[in-house]
C-alpha cells in the first residue's frame, strides 16, 4: 500500500510544453511545441508561418521593379541587404549592370546593414541568455547606423535605397563623413562589447559546447552565413561568387573550429570588424560617376523633363483629333475618370469637365489622335479645335516622349528575356537566394525566395535535442532567424 | 581563440557546368530528357523515376561533390507545358565551387516524387513547403504536413489556377453586410470631437 502511493509520487513523465507563438525570446512569432524529460529535451516540433504573407504569390502579380519593396519586408532587421539580393538577381536577369559608383555605395550600405543586423543580434542574444548591459550598448551603435540611413534615403527601416540598375540617388558628402568617424570609432565600440562577455563565466558556461554541429552536418543540413562558418566551413557567396564590389575589397572570412554557440559568436564578432574594414575601403575607393545605369528602359525618367506637361500650372487640356480617331476604345477604357464617352468606330470626345489630366488616354492612344493644349483647361471644345490646328510646342513633343516612356516602365514594365536563374548573395544571416523564372512578359513566371532563416529554423530540432530548455533559447539566438523572412 | 580568420582567394568556379551536365548523361544516357542553358547557369531536365539515384551520384562523386543543396522548390507550368510540374533542385559544391541544376519533371494527375532527406537533411522543410503550396508529394518523406499554411487549409496557393485573392468579405461572411448596416443605422449617434 504504502510503496503504491510512494510509486505514485514519484512517478515521472514527459512533458509536452508549448513555447511561443508570443515569447519575447523567439524573436516573432515562432512556436515550439518541446516534448521534455524532467530539464532535458526529448523533442522539439517548430511550427513556422504565423507571418506568411505570400510574398511568393505577390511577386508574380507585380512587374520586376514593383516588387522590391516586397523584399525589405523580409527580414526588417537588416532590409538594406535583402534589397541589394533582389536587385542583383534582376539587374543578372534583363542583363544589365550598374555603373562602378552605384555597385560601391550599395557595398558600403549593405556592409551597414550587415553591422546594424549583427548588432540587434548581439543585443538580443546576449538579452536572451540574461547579459542584459549589452543590448543598451549596441543599440546605440544600432541607432548612429539607422540614421545614416536616414540620410540618405529617408526611411530607417524598410528603405529601398537600391534600385534595379543602381541606387535611388548619390550619397552626400556629409554622410561619407560621418560613416567615416564611425568606422574610425566603431573598433573599439566592438571591444566594449568584448570586455562585458567575452570572458565572461556565465556567458561561456551557456554558450561554449551548446548546439554543437560538426562541418558536414551543418552542410547537409543546408546552413549558410556564420552559423556553418562557425562550424569551420569556408563558404562566403562573397568570396565564392562575388558581386557588386567585393572583388575589389580585400577582407578576411572568420570561420570557427568547434561549432557551438560561442564559435558562431566569435564569427559574427569578427565579421563586423570585417565589414568595418570594407566601408573603409569602399569609402577610400568610391569612383565619381553617375549612380544609375543609363538604361532609359529600366529606370524612371527624370521629373524635370516631363514637366512641361506634369507641372500643375500649366492646365493642359486633352483634345481628340476627329480625323484621326478610329474609334477603337482603348483611351475610353482606360480613363480613370471615364471623361470619355462616344459610340464605337466613331470618333470619341472628351468630357472636358470631368477630365483630371491624368495624361493615360495620350499614352494609350497608337494612331497619336491626342492632342496636348497647353492653357486650354476650361475652355469650350469648339476654342479647343481652333487651338489643336496649330502646330504642338517642340518642348511638350520632348516631355510626352518621356511621359510615354514612364508609363511604359511604371504600368507595364520592362519585359524580361525568356529564361530561369538562380542569383544568391550573402546577407548577414545567410545565402539568399532568388529564383525567377521569366516567360517573356513583364512579370516574373516564378519568383522564389530562398531564405536563410527559414532553413535555419528547420535546423532547430537537431540542435536542441538532448540540452537543457534554458538551451532553447540560446539555440534559437545563435542561428539568427526573423521570423519574417522565415515566413515570407 | 578558436575562431580564426582565413583568406578564401577569389578564383574561378571548378568544372564548366556543361561538362557536369556531360557526365549525368553519361552516367544516366535514358534519363535527361534536355540540357538548357540561360546566362551562364545550365539546368539538366531529367525524368523523375531516378532522381534519387541521379542526386546521389551528383553528392557522392569524389569529382563532383555536390554537397550544398542551394534551393529545391517546384514550378506550375499550367496550360504551359505538357507536363505540368518541375521540382528544381539548385545544387552548388563548396569543395569545388561549382554548380548545376536539375528539373524534374512531374504531371498533374500523379504529382508524387521520390524524397532526397536521406542525401541533405536539409531538404526537409523545403520539401514540406513544396507540398504545402504545390500539393507536390514527397514519398518517404519523414513529416510531410503543411508548413507556411495553416494545417487545415485548402487548395495550394502558389498553383497557377489558385486565385490571388480572396472572396469579397461580404462573400466570406454573411454578416458583414449587417455589420455594415447596423453601422450606417447607427452613425448619426457618432461622436464629433
Amino acid at each position: 500500500m504504502i510503496r503504491k502511493e510512494a510509486e505514485k509520487i514519484f512517478e515521472t513523465r514527459e512533458l509536452n510544453v508549448n513555447m511561443g507563438p508570443q515569447h519575447p525570446a523567439t524573436h516573432g512569432v515562432l512556436r515550439l511545441v518541446l516534448d521534455i524529460d524532467g530539464e532535458t529535451i526529448v523533442k522539439v516540433t517548430p511550427y513556422v508561418g504565423y507571418l506568411h504573407r505570400g510574398i511568393e504569390k505577390l511577386g508574380e502579380s507585380l512587374s520586376y521593379f514593383q516588387a522590391l519593396p516586397l523584399t525589405d519586408r523580409m527580414d526588417y532587421v537588416s532590409a538594406m541587404s535583402n534589397n541589394i539580393g533582389y536587385c542583383v538577381a534582376v539587374e543578372k536577369l534583363f542583363g544589365i549592370e550598374a555603373p562602378e559608383r552605384a555597385k560601391f555605395i550599395r557595398t558600403i550600405v549593405g556592409e551597414m546593414s550587415r553591422i546594424a543586423n549583427h548588432l540587434l543580434w548581439l543585443a538580443t542574444h546576449a538579452l536572451d541568455i540574461g547579459a542584459m548591459t549589452v543590448f543598451l550598448y549596441c543599440f546605440r551603435e544600432r541607432e548612429w547606423i539607422l540614421d545614416l540611413y536616414e540620410m540618405i534615403c529617408g526611411a530607417r527601416l524598410t528603405v529601398t535605397y537600391p534600385r534595379v540598375g543602381g541606387v535611388r540617388n548619390d550619397v552626400p558628402q556629409e554622410f561619407l563623413d560621418s560613416l567615416w568617424k564611425f568606422t574610425e570609432e566603431f573598433p573599439s565600440r566592438i571591444l566594449e562589447y568584448e570586455t562585458l562577455i567575452d570572458q565572461n563565466r556565465i556567458w561561456l558556461l551557456r554558450t561554449k559546447g551548446i548546439g554543437v554541429i560538426s562541418a558536414e552536418e551543418a552542410v547537409s543540413w543546408g546552413m549558410t552565413g556564420p552559423t556553418l562558418r562557425g562550424s569551420g566551413v569556408p563558404y562566403d557567396i562573397r568570396k565564392h561568387m562575388p558581386y557588386d564590389a567585393y572583388d575589389k575589397v580585400e577582407f578576411e572570412v572568420p570561420i570557427g573550429t568547434e561549432g557551438d554557440t560561442y564559435d558562431r559568436y566569435r564569427c559574427r564578432m569578427l565579421e563586423m570588424r570585417q565589414s568595418n574594414k570594407i566601408i573603409r575601403q569602399c569609402i577610400e575607393k568610391l569612383p565619381t560617376g553617375p549612380v544609375m545605369a543609363d538604361e532609359p528602359k529600366f529606370t524612371l525618367q527624370p521629373k524635370d523633363m516631363m514637366m512641361p506637361i506634369t507641372h500643375p500650372t500649366k492646365e493642359m487640356a486633352y483634345f481628340i483629333d476627329e480625323k484621326k480617331c478610329k474609334g477603337c476604345g482603348m483611351c475610353l477604357r482606360a480613363c480613370p475618370a471615364k471623361a470619355i464617352f462616344g459610340e464605337k468606330k466613331k470618333p470619341h470626345k472628351i468630357d472636358q469637365a470631368l477630365c483630371l489630366q491624368c495624361a493615360t488616354c495620350f499614352v494609350t492612344c497608337k494612331f497619336k489622335a491626342m492632342k496636348i493644349i497647353p492653357g486650354g483647361k476650361g475652355l469650350s471644345d469648339e476654342k479647343l479645335a481652333e487651338l489643336a490646328a496649330a502646330p504642338v510646342p517642340e518642348e511638350i513633343t520632348k516631355a510626352a516622349e518621356y511621359l510615354v516612356r514612364q508609363f511604359e516602365f511604371v504600368k507595364k514594365g520592362p519585359r524580361a528575356p525568356e529564361g530561369e536563374l538562380y542569383v544568391a548573395t550573402e546577407v548577414p544571416k545567410g545565402e539568399l537566394g532568388f529564383y525567377f523564372v521569366s516567360d517573356g512578359s513583364g512579370k516574373p513566371y516564378r519568383m522564389r525566395l530562398r531564405a536563410p532563416s527559414f532553413i535555419h529554423a528547420g535546423c532547430l530540432p537537431r540542435l536542441c535535442i538532448g540540452h537543457l530548455v534554458a538551451d532553447v533559447i540560446a539555440a534559437i539566438g545563435t542561428i539568427d532567424i526573423v521570423l519574417g523572412e522565415c515566413d515570407r | 581563440m578558436a575562431v580564426t580568420e582565413v583568406r578564401i582567394s577569389i578564383h574561378p568556379a571548378g568544372l564548366n557546368p556543361k561538362d557536369i551536365a556531360e557526365k549525368i548523361k553519361e552516367q544516366f544516357p535514358d534519363q535527361v530528357i534536355e540540357v538548357a542553358e540561360f546566362r551562364d547557369q545550365v539546368s539538366v531536365i531529367v525524368k523523375r523515376d531516378q532522381i534519387v539515384p541521379i542526386l546521389k551520384y551528383l553528392h557522392d562523386d569524389p569529382l563532383l561533390s555536390f554537397d550544398h543543396l542551394q534551393d529545391l522548390t517546384a514550378v506550375d507550368y499550367l496550360n504551359k507545358k505538357d507536363i505540368r510540374f518541375e521540382v528544381v533542385y539548385n545544387l552548388y559544391s563548396i569543395k569545388y565551387r561549382h554548380k548545376i541544376r536539375i528539373r524534374v519533371q512531374v504531371p498533374d494527375n500523379d504529382p508524387k516524387i521520390n524524397s532526397v532527406v536521406p542525401i541533405w537533411a536539409g531538404a526537409n522543410w523545403h520539401e514540406r513547403e513544396c507540398f504545402d503550396m504545390f500539393g507536390i508529394v514527397f514519398t518517404r518523406h519523414p513529416d510531410l504536413r503543411r508548413i507556411l499554411m495553416p494545417e487545415d487549409w485548402e487548395g495550394h496557393p502558389l498553383r497557377k489556377d489558385y486565385p490571388l485573392k480572396g472572396p469579397a468579405p461580404e462573400n466570406e461572411w454573411p454578416g458583414f453586410v449587417e455589420v455594415l448596416n447596423r453601422s450606417k443605422e447607427l452613425k448619426e449617434f457618432e461622436w464629433e470631437g
